[in-house]
């Protein structure tokens, strides 16, 4: 509780410079809103200076920020200008795809990446740990959007196991949404699970070199009962964090991969709104997505010292 | 024992000539590897320097008759949904992804490095407050943030490399800072300030020669994720503009053949992947062999 009084106001402090810096971006784009939702051609100057009134355009750039802002704060990311659609709602209603997608993409990654990395940790420097850390590596070298066309180029277009492209939503069909779900989800989840496979080996080479693992061997237990239960919690905390702060990968990696696939996500709506200069959406969207960034890794860096007493009594 | 190995390896480099003159000059062997991956990418840097007169043909001259053949062929990789030669186009993107590589890290180094030896050498103020704003950049996933600055300062080469490189600033501030504060603590910096050294001297003379090897030594390993990010970028239709040759721009036309022919998005990718994996490989063996401290470990 101290430590969360402590650390709210930085929080707090963050969330507010991050939206004026999102609002001070969009708004510097080149481009006169009103004349892009006119049409360029054959508009009288009037109509245009008309619509800027109405969108209080005219207005200095900060009051409009705190216009803005105080709205945001009640849950009113304003109306899309272009197509009249309610920012908060357009992106509410496109969230749920990209959470599954994100969720989805960490726990395969994770499921992967923890036992290849106690494996590599236990037999390290043998062939297998080798090999292990080799395809990592590769891994590594592999963007999103190629790792994406890879699968859809074995599993849609070779194997025709699953779709290429669309999206079946979780309440339409369980099993099909997991069909149109898994192969976006995988090329997210294999970029990841390099990482956090290099990480967590790291961290567990060192850990299995303590003390009370060798106290462990020498009451004879066995070696997956000393990798699950001694060494792996012990292990986990830098890649807990990393997990955090790659949340803003697995982002960017979404608005890719919803792109390929089709899928009606808010990383998809993102990179269309910006095709169209909506700028409007295209800041509630930046807003909504760097504010659940943050929040999510002040989350993790409490949750870091509720696991770990050596954090929480420090101070 | 020790003197004897080194007695064999005396006389083996004796009889292996320049290999061996190598190996004293760079240390014991990189191994096959890394010069294989060095080799690479002198391959891919030469491709951009000479585009334009390697014997290639056209980029952008469309063969009808070509289209989408397959390598071998008519075309030595095989041709675009255009009939465009994939070679060519290889070569001619190369020059996109090398020089926005070179640029985006080069200003991503300059500023982020100067703020970060600034940072950890005056501390204070300055400090919290330059560490606060590295924070609000990192709070936005990096594509987001490359869409919005690509669409306030537009397409050209340059203007990527600018984007691309301001988001190197906050990585590269973090490693100069943190190198920083270890080295101010240092003997030789408190002997050259008891010395009456100014502080343009201190941070010239002493701070900046030893912080800036580990800062350089992440400079390949981060042009390997330049390439990475731009050919995104490329992909999305948002880098240099059509009808300049991307490797991330090539990949996107492939996906539209996938079902016909593969090799349009294959050649254009492994490309890419042998690239930024050799930027890695290379990388990763110069740091753990200029990186002091990692190399003790």
């Amino acid at each position: 509780m101290k430590l969360l009084a402590r650390k709210l106001p930085w929080l707090l402090g963050t969330l507010f410079a991050v939206s004026f810096f999102t609002f001070m971006l969009v708004s510097l784009l080149p481009g006169d809103p009103a004349v892009m939702i006119l049409g360029a051609g054959g508009v009288s100057p009037e109509a245009i200076a008309q619509l800027r009134l109405e969108l209080g355009l005219d207005r200095p750039l900060v009051i409009r920020y705190f216009d803005w802002l105080g709205s945001a704060l009640s849950g009113d990311l304003g109306r899309s200008p272009m197509t009249g659609q309610s920012v908060t709602d357009a992106i509410l209603s496109r969230l749920p795809v990209t959470i599954q997608l994100g969720v989805m993409a960490i726990v395969i990654a994770l499921a992967l990446a923890i036992p290849l990395a106690m494996v590599s940790a236990y037999f390290a420097g043998s062939r297998l740990d080798r090999s292990i850390s080799g395809v990592g590596f590769a891994l590594m070298s592999v963007p999103g959007f190629m790792m994406a066309i890879f699968l859809i180029l074995i599993f849609a277009v070779g194997l025709g196991w699953f779709p290429a492209t669309g999206w079946v939503s979780l309440t339409d069909s369980p099993a099909a949404n997991l069909r149109s779900a898994l192969l976006p989800a995988l090329s997210l989840a294999m970029i990841e699970l390099a990482l956090y496979m290099r990480l967590l080996r790291t961290d567990l080479i060192d850990t299995l070199q303590q003390d009370y693992i060798t106290l462990a061997r020498a009451k004879g237990l066995p070696n997956w009962l000393i990798l699950t239960r001694h060494a792996l919690r012990p292990s986990s905390f830098s890649l807990m964090t990393v997990v955090g702060l790659q949340l803003g990968g697995v982002i960017s990696g979404a608005i890719i991969v919803e792109e390929i696939f089709a899928l009606p996500g808010v990383g998809r709506l993102l990179y269309q709104s910006i095709l169209q200069r909506d700028l409007l959406m295209v800041q509630g969207i930046v807003l909504f997505i760097a504010t659940a960034y943050v929040v999510v890794n002040f989350l993790v860096d409490l949750c870091y010292s509720l696991l770990d007493p050596r954090v929480r009594y420090a101070d | 024992m020790r003197t004897k190995v080194s007695d064999q390896s005396v006389v083996r480099s004796r009889a292996q000539g320049f290999s061996a003159a190598a190996r004293q000059v760079f240390g014991r062997g990189f191994g096959p590897g890394f010069w294989i991956a060095a080799g690479w990418l002198l391959v891919v840097a030469l491709s951009a320097i000479f585009a334009d007169v390697l014997p290639v043909r056209d980029p952008l001259d469309p063969v009808i008759s070509n289209r989408l053949n397959g390598p071998l062929t008519t075309n030595i990789l095989g041709a675009d949904g255009l009939g465009r030669d994939m070679l060519s186009r290889l070569v001619h993107g190369a020059r996109v992804s090398v020089v926005i590589a070179l640029t985006a890290v080069t200003i991503g180094m300059v500023i982020g490095g100067t703020l970060g030896i600034l940072a950890g050498y005056f501390r204070g103020h300055f400090e919290r407050g330059l560490m606060a704003v590295l924070d609000v950049i990192l709070a936005f996933p990096w594509l987001v943030l490359l869409l919005a600055l690509v669409a306030f300062i537009g397409q050209s080469l340059m203007a990527i490399s600018v984007a691309i490189g301001f988001l190197w600033i906050p990585a590269y501030a973090r490693v100069a800072r943190a190198n920083t504060l270890s080295v101010v603590q240092r003997e030789y910096v408190l002997a050259a300030r008891a010395m009456g050294a100014g502080t343009l001297r201190i941070l010239l003379r002493e701070v900046l020669p030893n912080v800036i090897l580990p800062v350089l030594a992440y400079g390949l390993v981060a042009m390997g994720l330049v390439i990475i990010v731009e050919s995104a970028l490329a992909f999305l239709g948002l880098s240099v503009e059509a009808p300049q040759p991307t490797w991330g721009g090539m990949i996107s036309e492939g996906k539209r053949h996938l079902a016909t022919a593969v090799h349009v998005a294959l050649v254009p990718s492994i490309t890419m992947f042998l690239t930024v994996l050799s930027l890695n490989y290379v990388g990763d063996r110069l740091r753990s062999r200029f990186d002091v401290r990692e190399s003790n470990l």
